[in-house]
């Protein structure tokens, strides 16, 4: 039985997930390694759902994980190595997503949302100033 | 047999909601005692009808009766019994049955709440006094009908669309089995309780519409708004935390939130529920802010609705999305649509009528309340708009972009932490008027334990951020803050004993003050965990040893082992802690064959001073055989992380608590029960 099982479960475990952020991909500069998590953090894997490149186990996310970090030591800059993914595989990729275009709407919102509060309460304010039985 | 009675049972229930919507909305209408009192008995009808339902659904999965398309989709006869059960609302099917059941449970609650008060004598003592019982009849009727009306639809949409009995011709011989990543106690009763919080502001929603038909709001209205309110957002906070602990354990990331859409979805309405239990607070207490109670009463149901519709749609790229179909989508955003469409604009029209407010000061309790109110909805905001945008970006044309962990942690957290450094403020301003430099002098004694926090912080971890320092420092002043009010209101009491005091500041008190506290707990372990969790992932031949965090763990060895419905393979960690205990680790990988999925089981070491958690990756692909027989193993140290937990359930027991005073108070002043 045993000499079944553990053939079985070696296949298994090969159809199943490998691992996120393997040892063997890591660069032995460590300040380069720290900035490769840093942007890996950063970046979709296109192929999960919802999960960043150093969160996924699927091979898309180690060849991206490989590739940024071959990049790293190429001397890009992290800007430089985003906009050659994005120009790769659009801005789905970036967790993060640019500000440009449409998307500095979205930036801009948890700006704009508080000042639209803060002008509903500077309303409100002005009408317990104008009001003639003022806070009582 | 069982499918036929349980699908009669259905069409019953929606033939019983009808008449609730009718007969409600027709007596309260035309003030007729005898109509509401048939649209109570209604609402009564349909929550048995949908317990027989829901019960059928249920013994169809106990007793795994494949003929069930549901039960041979998603279930499994090798599966554990709890799991069996909770199979029975892990899916799309079912989990609308359960929504209905709540929906159901929830207006039967609130047609007992209405009976005894439903003879009316006429439209003058209808409108003399608002502390009459009777005066509350037409107000709840309506809310009942409404109530009619989303059980009307939710259960077409069941009927319709999305049928629980559906057969199978012939049964299968065994299930397709659950997902294993599901099979958890956690998850299991996880939807029951997030269902309940969604569901249970589907009242408040209904009072909400009620009162703008009416063109009247009072202090019992109010009241109950809360009540209900409270009681959600208790259940929404459990159900919440259980997923959340859930993904911390399952998932094997260390991570307890993942800004998943899915999870969005939920602390959208959680946020607004917090808005409105205050803010409802105010419009009993104060009679001020009711047309802003309305708005957010219809707001924080509609939330509680667009979750459901992003979880069921599918139209989210998520992890969430196990039982997801996107065809159905259509159907829930067309209620979505319809109800909260319809709410709104009864908002706009008839909001103006509710305007009776009295003003207070700008620094004044309400005033504060008010400020919470705006930092809450700016936070629920951003949230909305991080998680919607990318899907009016596609379907206006755009591309397709991600809007990810990144942007939240961004920008949520900033819109937090003034909420969290006023939080201490606002319990201790009075009503009306209040005065800042006394609140200030109330809490002078809290500024004490945030100086240390200062000093000490920087100096726990090798590379501390700055943000870090001041959050865990705001977490501290609000558990400092908040002891230090209740330290004052209880020299205040004129009293006898401790004991005494006590319990003369009341149960609704200690229930503020410990979900409060929880607050500033949460924060702290939130920080913690985010700003000084260590990670190492290493791979490791049995009999290797490494370091992590003062710990030092050594891979003893692995070995194969066969589970209930699963295989696996369970690696020996030893660990011996900084104070020199030895304990074993035991991270597994698992195999479920029924599915051919392979999950990681993580093996977590709990503490007062934090997690050690462990988790057992693949074989590492070897490059010749020497290679052979290493292990990856994904490591962390999460310090404090058991704070999360425990603040949150201060947070959630606190809610209760305050319900349980309120409950107690109404049996006494002679008002009835929520």
């Amino acid at each position: 039985m045993k000499r079944l099982f553990l053939p079985l479960l070696a296949v298994l475990l090969c159809l199943g997930a490998a691992f996120a952020v393997e040892p063997d991909e890591r660069l032995q500069d460590a300040a380069l390694e720290e900035r490769a998590r840093a942007l890996g953090a950063e970046l979709r894997c296109l192929v999960c759902q919802n999960q960043s490149i150093d969160d996924s186990s699927s091979p898309f996310a180690r060849d991206i994980r490989l590739l940024l970090r071959e990049r790293l030591l190429a001397g890009d800059s992290d800007e430089e190595i985003r906009d050659f993914l994005v120009a790769r595989y659009g801005e789905f990729i970036l967790l993060r997503p640019s500000m440009r275009g449409f998307n500095s709407l979205l930036w801009l919102s948890p700006v704009l949302l508080p000042a639209f509060a803060a002008a509903a309460l500077w309303w409100y304010y002005r009408r317990w100033r104008a009001a003639p039985t003022r806070g009582v | 047999m069982i499918a036929g009675f349980g699908f009669a049972a259905l069409v019953l229930a929606l033939i019983a909601a009808s008449v609730q919507t009718f007969a409600c909305f027709l007596g309260a209408h035309r003030q007729r005692g005898e109509l509401i009192r048939m649209g109570c008995n209604a609402a009564l009808l349909q929550a048995a009808f949908l317990v027989m339902a829901f019960a059928c659904l249920v013994a169809g999965f106990l007793a795994s009766d494949f003929s069930l398309a549901l039960v041979a989709a998603h279930s499994h006869s090798a599966k554990p019994l709890l799991f069996k059960f909770a199979a029975s609302w892990g899916n799309h099917e079912g989990s609308l049955a359960l929504w209905v059941l709540i929906l159901a449970l929830a207006g039967a609650w609130l047609a007992l709440d209405t009976a005894p008060h439903e003879t009316i004598t006429g439209k003058d003592s209808a409108q003399n006094s608002d502390s009459h019982p009777c005066a509350r009849a037409p107000l709840c009727a309506r809310a009942l009908g409404m109530q009619g009306i989303l059980g009307c639809l939710f259960l077409a949409f069941l009927l319709f669309a999305s049928n629980p009995f559906a057969r199978l011709h012939p049964p299968p011989a065994d299930g397709m089995g659950l997902n294993p990543v599901l099979q958890d106690v956690a998850l299991a009763i996880h939807p029951p309780f997030l269902y309940l919080g969604y569901v249970g502001l589907s009242v408040p929603f209904s009072l909400a519409v009620a009162a703008l038909l009416e063109g009247r709001a009072d202090a019992a209205w109010a009241r109950r708004l809360r009540l209900w309110t409270l009681a959600s957002w208790s259940m929404l906070t459990i159900g919440i935390v259980l997923g959340s602990w859930w993904a911390y354990r399952e998932l094997g990331w260390g991570g307890f939130w993942f800004w998943d859409p899915v999870e969005n979805a939920s602390l959208m309405p959680w946020l607004l529920a917090i808005a409105l239990l205050h803010c409802a607070m105010v419009a009993e207490k104060r009679g001020a802010l009711r047309q802003w109670s309305v708005l957010l009463a219809i707001l924080a149901f509609s939330l509680a609705m667009l979750g459901t519709f992003l979880v069921r749609s599918g139209v989210l790229v998520s992890v969430h999305s196990f039982a997801a179909d996107p065809t159905r989508g259509i159907f829930i955003l067309a209620i979505l649509a319809a109800v909260s469409g319809g709410a709104l604009s009864l908002f706009a029209w008839r909001g103006g009528r509710l305007g009776d407010e009295t003003l207070f000061a700008p620094v004044s309790r309400e005033g504060a309340i008010l400020i919470n109110n705006m930092l809450l909805c700016c936070g629920c905001a951003s949230i909305f708009v991080g998680t919607l945008y990318p899907l009016a970006l596609e379907a206006l044309g755009g591309d397709k972009i991600s809007v990810g962990a990144p942007f939240f942690n961004l920008t949520f957290a900033p819109l937090m932490l003034p909420l969290f450094l006023l939080l201490p403020l606002g319990p201790a301003l009075a009503w009306r008027r209040g005065q800042m430099l006394a609140a200030m002098q109330r809490l002078q004694l809290a500024v004490l334990p945030v100086l240390p926090a200062f000093v000490l912080l920087p100096a726990y971890g090798s590379d501390t951020p700055l943000w870090a320092v001041f959050a865990a420092a705001l977490g501290v002043w609000i558990l400092a803050g908040t002891v230090c009010e209740a330290w004052q209101r209880l020299r205040l009491i004129r009293a006898p004993g401790a004991a005494a005091r006590f319990v003369r500041a009341g149960l609704a008190f200690w229930g503020m003050s410990l979900a409060h506290g929880g607050v500033g707990v949460l924060l702290l372990g939130i920080t913690f965990l985010s700003a000084w969790s260590v990670e190492r992932i290493e791979a490791l031949r049995p009999g290797d040893s490494l370091t992590l965090a003062d710990f030092h763990l050594s891979f003893q060895k692995s070995e194969p082992l066969h589970g209930a419905n699963y295989l696996a393979e369970r690696a020996h960690l030893l660990v011996r802690a900084p104070d020199g205990t030895l304990t074993l680790l035991h991270p597994e990988r698992r195999i479920y064959p029924i599915r051919g999925i392979a999950t990681s089981e993580t093996a977590i070491e709990h503490s007062l001073g934090g997690d050690l958690y462990a988790v057992l990756g693949d074989y590492q692909p070897a490059d010749d055989e020497a290679q052979d027989g290493l292990r990856i193993f994904r490591l962390y140290w999460n310090p404090l992380v058991s704070l999360i937990w425990l603040g949150a359930g201060m947070m959630a027991c606190g809610g209760l608590l305050a319900l349980a005073a309120h409950w107690r108070r109404g049996d006494r002043s002679g008002i009835a029960r929520p």
